[in-house]
């Protein structure tokens, strides 16, 4: 009797100082590695900063991460394992809108809380209480590129690529065109592609065609740094623009010289001076060789910070408890700015304009929520 | 007129390098009657032997670009023999099916190799040969677009001749006709036949070179869609036919630009290969082919 007393109370010490496991789901290979990358990067920062202060409830953070090779599927796989086989306590993930609406199902069903660190898709969090963001959505994104366009391009005809095969270029390209009608823009042009495609001559020659103001093109970074490069070489001298998915190193190091002036919607700058950023950008270049760190490091970072204090407030790691926590965060002070989670799952946070030049991305403005 | 003219220069372009392709799957299947799928992972290796090569030449020089293209063809000629040593060499006069399921494991060996090599991630392909665009009447011409061209042309008119006036390009015809009786009259089948997939490959490792320099990214998966587009140029055009596979290239590439210049874009595949059905369901055995009773 005693003996089992003494080997319950030694369970549970164990218990006690078992690690939490965050499962982590990323596109760390493939055609979106730049973003899982990156946001792995800041994932690992943030996992190793709470341990380095002695975990959250007294335990430490386990990180289980799986990379979904940008290929469609894999995340639902991942995410199953993570559950079922690891039984995480929560999941992050740098993973495109496409990539997170596969796992948010899974996640919904095992009651397991999920945060999306960069997928902006309204559909992502709708319908699913488990399911989280700490980013922007593209409703706003598409209004403020409309206005931008507007105002600050002084574009009135806009012509409009969308990648049709990812939900995220879908939707954002509906959003800008609605947005821009609605301010007396026009659209001269609306075409289209699919992801993976490398020749987008025949389009923008139709698009030539229309002699637009501006080009937006709503897809992903390689698609948008080829399109650059094609446009200019078809003679295309208008200015070119983007949502957040073109931000990568790969625009630059694809698009060369076709890329100089073009504007893209991001999470941060990391030219910005508060103090937030300004500490997390020294922190990642002493630990990466100096490399500056684009929106999804930050963004990975920031929502790896937000799970972890949720579990401090939830006291708990149990998937009801949790998710409760993560719904009750208010004014999380983050490097991407401050996060409160609305009714919608949603984290509303000003998205700041950039431009390429000689090479490097540059602050243009923020836009606040 | 001038967007139309544009349209049709863009899909001539991409038709050329199509045709390239499927000049590889061509002539493989004239001479052995199968269909090589590694042909299209082969066309992936030449772009990738060019980013490599391409980074010890100064960028943007005719003579750099030529030593990328040659060092290509040749490393990629060696690669299609070595395939055909180890993988289909020894299963010949087997049945058709297990060489072609061969063929679909080499395949995705290159493939998989590529992403353990290479790595997974799209890399970016230095511009080796001088580039410049230049626009005669609102039309704009990038000299890419014309090396395309130009070198398919060129690399069709080689093949032509090896074909037709060599003596091994005889040697090929007649083990394609019947290799049996190609060896009765002295022909070495094995040296025919490692040559027809070293030649086949060179011109796959070109197609590879002038896909990389018109669309700079590469990774260790490009070669799928194309290729699968090639080997339908090939069907189209008249499958073992040359001729054939080039008019299938262009036919092709100029339709998917043309398509993907409208309003249907969403639907370029599926028009292309609509296009295929039909032109089979009147010619068989494709455009230029010859429809033959086959003998059981």
């Amino acid at each position: 009797m005693r003996l089992a007393a003494a080997l319950l109370a030694l369970v549970t010490l164990v218990r006690a100082v078992e690690p939490i496991k965050i499962g982590e789901i990323e596109p760390m290979t493939g055609k979106d590695a730049a973003f899982g990358q990156s946001s792995h990067r800041g994932v690992q920062m943030a996992i190793d900063e709470i341990n380095a202060r002695g975990g959250v409830l007294g335990r430490l953070l386990l990180l289980v991460d799986d990379d979904n090779q940008s290929k469609p599927g894999d995340t639902a796989t991942i995410a199953k394992k993570l559950v079922g086989r690891d039984k995480v306590a929560a999941i992050v993930s740098g993973g495109t809108s496409s990539a997170c609406l596969e796992a948010a199902p899974i996640c919904q069903a095992a009651r397991v809380p999920f945060v999306a660190d960069q997928a902006t898709a309204p559909e992502v969090t709708e319908k699913r209480d488990y399911i989280f963001r700490n980013c922007f959505i593209d409703p706003f994104q598409g209004a403020m590129l409309a206005k931008f366009a507007l105002t600050k391009l002084g574009a009135k005809r806009v012509a409009v690529l969308t990648s049709v095969t990812t939900p995220y270029s879908v939707g954002l390209s509906r959003v800008f065109r609605d947005r821009f009608l609605a301010l007396g823009g026009t659209i001269a042009a609306d075409q289209k592609y699919a992801e993976g495609d490398k020749d987008f001559r025949a389009q923008l020659t139709t698009i030539k065609a229309a002699a637009p103001d501006a080009i937006i093109a709503t897809g992903f970074y390689t698609e948008a740094a080829l399109i650059c490069k094609q446009a200019r070489d078809l003679g295309l001298s208008c200015p070119l623009f983007g949502g957040d998915g073109w931000e990568a190193p790969e625009l630059m190091e694809i698009g060369g010289k076709a890329v100089e002036g073009v504007f893209y919607v991001s999470h941060y700058s990391s030219e910005s001076t508060a103090p937030e950023v300004r500490e997390f950008v020294k922190k990642y270049r002493a630990r990466f060789s100096g490399e500056t760190p684009d929106s999804m490091a930050p963004l990975g970072y920031d929502a790896t910070l937000i799970v972890a204090d949720a579990i401090a407030r939830a006291g708990s790691t149990e998937g009801p408890k949790l998710r409760d926590a993560l719904a009750a965060t208010k004014n999380f002070p983050g490097v991407t700015g401050v996060t409160t989670i609305d009714s919608q799952r949603n984290a509303s946070k000003p998205a700041v304009l950039l431009t390429v030049k000689n090479g490097k991305p540059q602050f243009v403005e923020s836009i606040a929520p | 007129m001038s967007e139309f003219l544009q349209q049709l220069l863009n899909g001539l372009s991409l038709g050329a390098i199509y045709a390239l392709i499927a000049l590889g799957y061509t002539m493989v299947y004239g001479v052995l009657r199968f269909i090589n799928f590694a042909h299209s992972d082969v066309f992936m290796v030449g772009a990738f032997i060019g980013y490599y090569v391409g980074k010890l030449v100064p960028e943007g020089t005719l003579w750099g670009g030529m030593i990328v293209l040659i060092a290509s063809m040749v490393g990629c000629a060696i690669l299609g023999m070595t395939i055909e040593r180890l993988a289909y060499r020894p299963l010949r006069g087997a049945a058709t099916l297990n060489v072609l399921i061969t063929a679909i494991g080499v395949s995705l060996l290159l493939e998989y190799s590529g992403q353990v090599f290479f790595g997974a991630a799209p890399r970016t392909f230095p511009q080796i040969f001088p580039s410049a665009n230049f626009s005669v009447g609102g039309l704009v011409i990038s000299t890419n677009q014309l090396a395309v061209i130009l070198v398919a042309v060129l690399l069709m008119i080689g093949l032509q001749f090896i074909v037709y006036r060599t003596k091994i390009g005889t040697a090929m015809r007649a083990v394609s006709l019947n290799p049996k009786a190609a060896q009765l009259v002295g022909v070495n089948n094995d040296v025919v036949i490692s040559f027809t997939f070293g030649l086949g490959s060179a011109l796959a490792a070109a197609g590879g070179i002038l896909y990389a320099l018109n669309y700079p990214s590469i990774d260790p998966l490009m070669g799928v869609m194309p290729g699968l587009k090639a080997f339908v140029a090939a069907v189209l055009g008249g499958i073992g036919n040359i001729p054939g596979a080039a008019l299938g290239g262009l036919i092709l590439g100029t339709v998917e630009t043309f398509v993907n210049g409208s309003q249907w874009s969403t639907y370029k595949d599926a028009i292309a290969f609509a296009i295929l059905i039909i032109i089979l369901l009147f010619r068989p055995a494709g455009l230029l082919g010859k429809f033959t009773v086959e003998k059981v």
